[in-house]
């Protein structure tokens, strides 16, 4: 299987990375492998795909997948304002952003907030564990009230809920996985690659040194057995031409995407959750809360926000590829602003 | 006052020649007041006549209430540095009126709103009442907008005292109004109605006038944060993100006009450019260097406290090699400090940016035209350096206007540094990204997007070997850092040199940068005066170079002036030439204004006498 090519003539080695430096068994390394996976599945052009983090043990992972692709580990919680200037400056590229919930939920939350406010184009992939784990397992914003760990004590605060966080900025693509479901991972991936806009993926990826024991929700223990999807996902692409017609009225969802490409979810939940209702996505998010109910799937998508380079009513090509000409207004351009100043005419 | 001390004025005055040209207005008004339309028309009007003239808009930090005063120095030698003594005070401001009268010196006039039923004490000086509101009532000005019309009636009253041309006064305003008929002839009726009623009802008993001369034929007037918008356009800026901070606002809001106006695609009518107003200045430079790093040309601008928050940022350009251009309009600190008063307070800030062994250049502009130039060289500096470049502007410059020669088109096709393309890596046979391939310390780079399998490298803050790979191997970080220094000496070569100007014979030198430029030109004339030739060394970028050594080990004694407090300049000399601090004597003065030659030729009098 690992030598078939793709539609682009790539192997799956060819979205492979340097050798992960990560504990055996983290949850990030099984992200990174779906990743790795799903651009291949997709056939990404690896030369147009950028990877951009910020500072912790997730940010370091995109040195582990698509080492033909730019890649740039910046600051603690300011890859947002990277992913911005970059998908700007080059709105052909192809941006995907792994963070952690230190990252993103604390350090990095106003910087998440804004990039979410400006739709930047980007699938923004948060490696949730709960716990910082570079500096040795104290707590972070995404911790369970009421957690115990070995040298942090008992966490007296309330989680921050990264899915919520985004949901309120207005998020266009918000969903939530477990790295222990890979199917569910790659499919959210997929669709996250095919959504215009800032995608946001909390994924709970247990950190096997720190937290996880089976009180904590983000361990695998937990995931494994409390984890309740709200849909069925299957992703198909533009190019294949799969009948839809099968699926009963009311219980598959197909939301079409913008390159053509669509999302089929099987719902499985009680409650019919319908992610193209912003209230309902809220109210699934408290009641989750309340509930201590562990959901994933696609919990909101909206494909009718521009994006920030829409906004900007920029050129359609890159920026960064428009010559000299068009960037240097010509000497005549100066006489005129030189002459409307001059004195005395 | 009594008739004696009339009679005194009367023939102080009547001794005097009369003052053509060379004297100082100053106007206070109460912010918000809409007093810069009336102050920069009188300005344009003198500098319209060819007289050379300069102002400053002293202001607070505040949206309407605080007092504000704004100063015309009308200089027919040209000088145009900041004088701290005013012949003419136009006083607006009821709080300051008793102040800012007490500092007019003997045979200095004063005009103020009649309304006031000023008491006229101080006997040495000329009194001219105003009409202010009569004159307004009588106009046909609309009730809302007759409080910021009031200011128009001291331009009428001083056109017709200083033979002021109202022709030019209309072209002026005009100008300021781009046209709009309405704006302009309403303004125009004030100033016309109250030069008439100064024709009618004053004698005119003080010396100063306004003559003709023909010394701005051909320069234009305008603020430095507008040189350097236009300069960064001409330089082909693309993604501009910034946060507001007075006292760099302005200079954003001149490349969103520019940028609107020049950078727009005729074909689609969409933009060649984003201008992203961030979140905070820790956004904005993140902004700019990811843009940077992806290829584009990209700047940010800001002031002190914003640049504080950028130091972070500052290093990762460093040390990842991004190219970055900071605009710092620098303001008075520590802390907030003075935000809307000048200082040169951030020179050693802004050079050492970030944690550990950090460094960047620093153009420092002295004029506007030099504002335009640095605004496109930042470019190609940053470019062909790959690394972060300060403009070190400040409020002096970047707020107020100033003459200028028309701006020169640049020299030279934009130099967009060591980028391969996919054609060249394929040629090479894969690349290093931080490798020393030319011994300049500059190593080459691949912008993202480059179509080839082995064009891709990972950019990170962590210890990196030559092949951008993670290593925090002692061999590899020390020959990085080396090689960083190697290319901090390359840019020693690139940046703009000193401007020297070296006197036969002198033994004493001035060192200065920026906007103390004006006062340093001004004092050394003084000194002349007084049998001190100096020779003069002005600065115009970091890191320094060997011009600059040469003229430390040329005069014995060199006085380095700046508008700091801790002297940041002269350290830096001496650190950069230890065998020559001896040489080095600081002179540094800062006050929130701008320095005054009065105070530079006392300073350096005192030492040599």
């Amino acid at each position: 299987m690992g030598n078939r090519l793709n539609l682009i003539g790539l192997d799956r080695n060819d979205y492979k990375g340097g050798k992960s430096t990560l504990c055996l068994g983290c949850g990030h390394n099984s992200i990174s492998n779906q990743i790795i996976q799903v651009a291949y599945e997709l056939s990404l052009n690896p030369h147009r795909v950028i990877k951009l983090s910020g500072i912790g043990c997730s940010s370091k992972s995109p040195a582990y997948f698509l080492s033909r692709s730019h890649g740039f580990n910046g600051l603690h919680g300011r890859m947002p304002a990277l992913a911005t200037g970059a998908t700007t400056a080059n709105r052909s590229l192809i941006a995907i952003g792994v963070s952690g919930d230190g990252d993103t939920g604390s350090i990095g939350l106003g910087q998440f907030s804004h990039m979410i406010r400006r739709n930047v184009p980007i699938v923004y992939i948060v490696e949730n564990n709960g716990v910082y784990g570079l500096t040795k397992g104290q707590f972070s914003a995404t911790a369970d009230l009421g957690q115990e760990l070995k040298y942090a004590g008992v966490n007296e605060l309330p989680p921050i809920d990264i899915c919520m966080e985004a949901l309120i900025d207005n998020a266009s693509f918000v969903a939530r996985s477990f790295a222990g479901d890979a199917k569910q991972v790659r499919e959210l991936l997929k669709a996250a690659f095919s959504h215009k806009g800032t995608a946001v993926l909390d994924i709970i990826s247990p950190c096997v040194t720190f937290n996880n024991h089976e009180s904590s929700t983000k361990s695998y223990p937990y995931g494994k057995t409390h984890e309740e999807p709200l849909q069925d996902i299957t992703y198909i692409p533009v190019y294949d031409e799969i009948s839809i017609e099968e699926h009963e009225p009311g219980v598959v969802q197909a939301v079409e995407m913008h390159d053509g490409s669509r999302v089929m979810l099987k719902k499985l939940d009680p409650t019919k959750h319908d992610p193209t209702d912003r209230v309902a996505a809220i109210k699934l998010l408290e009641e989750a809360r309340r509930d201590n109910l562990f959901i994933t799937g696609l919990i909101y998508i909206d494909r009718n926000r521009r994006t920030l380079a829409e906004i900007s009513h920029l050129v359609d090509e890159p920026l960064v590829s428009l010559p000299e000409e068009r960037l240097r207004p010509p000497r005549e351009a100066l006489q005129t602003v030189m002459n409307k100043l001059i004195c005395c005419d | 006052m009594s008739d004696v001390e009339a009679s005194a004025l009367e023939s102080l005055l009547a001794e005097r020649e009369p003052i053509v040209n060379d004297f100082q207005i100053m106007i206070a008004t109460v912010n918000g007041s809409g007093s810069q339309t009336a102050n920069t028309a009188l300005l344009r009007s003198i500098f319209r006549m060819g007289v050379p003239v300069s102002g400053k808009n002293i202001f607070p930090s505040n949206i309407q209430g605080l007092p504000t005063w704004f100063t015309v120095r009308v200089s027919k030698d040209g000088y145009i540095a900041r004088r701290e003594d005013y012949h003419i005070l136009v006083a607006m401001n009821r709080d300051t009126a008793a102040d800012d009268i007490s500092k007019l010196p003997p045979g200095g006039v004063c005009l103020y709103p009649q309304e006031w039923k000023l008491r006229e004490d101080r006997p040495d000086i000329v009194y001219y009442p105003m009409p202010v509101e009569k004159l307004i009532d009588a106009s046909d000005v609309p009730a809302n907008l007759k409080p910021y019309v009031a200011n128009m009636v001291y331009v009428g009253v001083l056109a017709t005292l200083l033979e002021i041309d109202l022709d030019e006064i209309a072209f002026s305003l005009d100008f300021h109004f781009g046209g709009k008929a309405k704006a302009i002839n309403m303004n125009m009726g004030l100033v016309k109605a109250a030069a008439e009623w100064a024709l009618d009802n004053l004698a005119k008993r003080d010396p100063y006038k306004v003559a003709r001369m023909d010394k701005t034929q051909g320069m234009l007037l305008l603020d430095g944060n507008s040189a350097g918008a236009l300069g960064a356009v001409f330089g082909g800026v693309t993604v501009v993100a910034w946060y507001p901070i007075t006292p760099s606002t302005s200079l954003i809001d001149a490349l969103n006009e520019y940028l609107r106006d020049l950078r727009t695609d005729p074909a689609t009518g969409k933009a060649t450019y984003a201008v992203i107003q961030a979140e905070d200045e820790i956004g904005a430079i993140g902004t700019v260097i990811g843009a940077g790093w992806a290829g584009a040309r990209a700047m940010t601008a800001t002031s002190g406290p914003g640049m504080s928050l950028m130091s972070e940022f500052a290093g990762l350009s460093y040390f990842t090699e991004v190219p970055a251009v900071i605009w710092n309009v620098q303001r008075v600190g520590p802390s907030t400090g003075l935000p809307t008063r000048t200082s040169q307070g951030d020179v050693l800030k802004a050079h050492f940016l970030g944690h550990g062994d950090t460094k960047h250049p620093v153009l420092l502009p002295s004029n506007i035209e030099e504002a335009f130039e640095f605004g496109w060289r930042a470019f190609d500096l940053a470019e062909r350096l790959q690394t972060l470049i300060f403009v070190l502007s400040d409020l002096d410059l970047g707020m107020n206007l100033w003459m200028s020669n028309p701006f020169t088109y640049p020299d030279q096709p934009m130099d967009r540094g060591k980028v391969l393309s996919a054609e060249d890596v394929e040629r090479m046979g894969g690349f290093a990204r931080y490798r020393d391939v030319d011994g300049d310390g500059i190593t080459y780079r691949t912008l993202p997007g480059t179509d080839h399998p082995l064009a891709a490298y990972f950019a990170r803050g962590t210890g990196h070997d030559e092949n951008a790979y993670y290593s925090e191997r002692p061999e590899d970080w020390e020959a990085n850092m080396a090689r960083l220094t190697r290319k901090f000496n390359t840019a020693r070569q690139l940046v703009p040199g000193p401007v020297v100007d070296q006197v036969d014979g002198a033994q004493v030198g001035i060192i200065a940068y920026g906007t103390t430029d004006a006062c340093v030109v001004e004092s050394r004339d003084r000194l002349r005066e007084r049998g001190l030739e100096t020779s003069y060394l002005r600065l115009r970028a970091l890191p320094l170079n060997e011009t600059t050594r040469d003229f430390l080990a040329a005069h014995e004694r060199v006085y380095v002036v700046e508008n700091n407090t801790d002297g940041q300049m002269a350290r830096l000399l001496r650190m950069e030439f230890p065998e020559l601090a001896g040489r080095l004597i600081s002179l540094a003065h800062a006050d929130g204004l701008p320095l005054t030659p009065r105070w530079l030729t006392a300073a350096i009098l005192e030492q040599e006498q």
